[in-house]
């Protein structure tokens, strides 16, 4: 298990009802990230044009998850 | 440069600090609050900034700009928090030797910005009702840049 911190935003943190939270997870991508903050929060975001950050940096769906991480959830931006 | 501000934006003052004895072109793109959005009337807008990486995001925008069209001075600025109607959200400017590298820089970093920026916009409606913006246009305007359109 890795203690990984989740940071929430915009509709995901209201769904959440949490900005932040760490957790023990089973974790490999930051996609497993995605998918199982998902499923614990009941949410049906589709993965779409969400993006995601780990320790604050743009990150793919494919980036390795290491005990410790922050994962940052965005979902789909609206700026402008 | 590329900032976020959490009061009003004044394109005035702005506009004053882009003066190059080296352009002869200018370009602004100024995005406003408007007051109704899909059929329902908009009271005010908020806007969530994730600014560590909105900054660092935006910063990489301009320099693809000024890589894909040399320019001599370019600034944006964002909006956050609370907007009303008429509000400035976003300023772009872009000042160049000559209109056309003017005008493509100034689009070519609203489309990216509204597309790659951490930023959310939460729209409060006159019925009392409210709902985050989920910008599909914007990220098909996206793509069309990327296929070198």
């Amino acid at each position: 298990m890795k203690k990984i911190t989740i940071r929430y935003f915009a509709m995901f943190r209201e769904n959440a009802g949490v900005s932040e939270e760490v957790l023990d997870m089973d974790v490999a991508t930051a996609l497993d990230v995605f998918e199982q903050t998902r499923s614990r929060h009941g949410s049906s975001e589709p993965i779409g044009h969400c993006k995601v950050a780990v320790n604050d940096v743009m990150a793919d769906w494919s980036a390795s998850i290491s005990d410790g991480d922050t994962v940052l959830l965005f979902p789909p931006v609206a700026g402008g | 440069m590329f900032s976020i501000a959490e009061t009003d934006i004044a394109p005035e003052e702005l506009r004053q600090q882009m003066f190059d004895p080296g352009a002869g072109g200018f370009c602004v793109f100024e995005g406003w609050v408007r007051n109704v959005n899909e059929g329902k009337q908009v009271k005010r807008l908020e806007y969530e900034v994730y600014e560590p990486l909105a900054i660092a995001e935006g910063e990489k925008v301009m320099a693809e700009a000024q890589q894909r069209f040399p320019h001599l001075k370019v600034y944006c600025v964002h909006r956050s928090g609370l907007l009303e109607i008429g509000d400035c959200a976003v300023w772009v400017a872009v000042a160049s030797a000559h209109r056309d590298e003017a005008f493509k820089a100034c689009r070519y970093i609203i489309d990216e910005i509204k597309v790659r920026l951490p930023i959310w916009k939460k729209e409060h409606y006159v019925d009392g009702d409210s709902g985050w913006v989920n910008c599909e246009r914007c990220a098909s305007v996206a793509h069309q840049h990327s296929a070198g359109a």
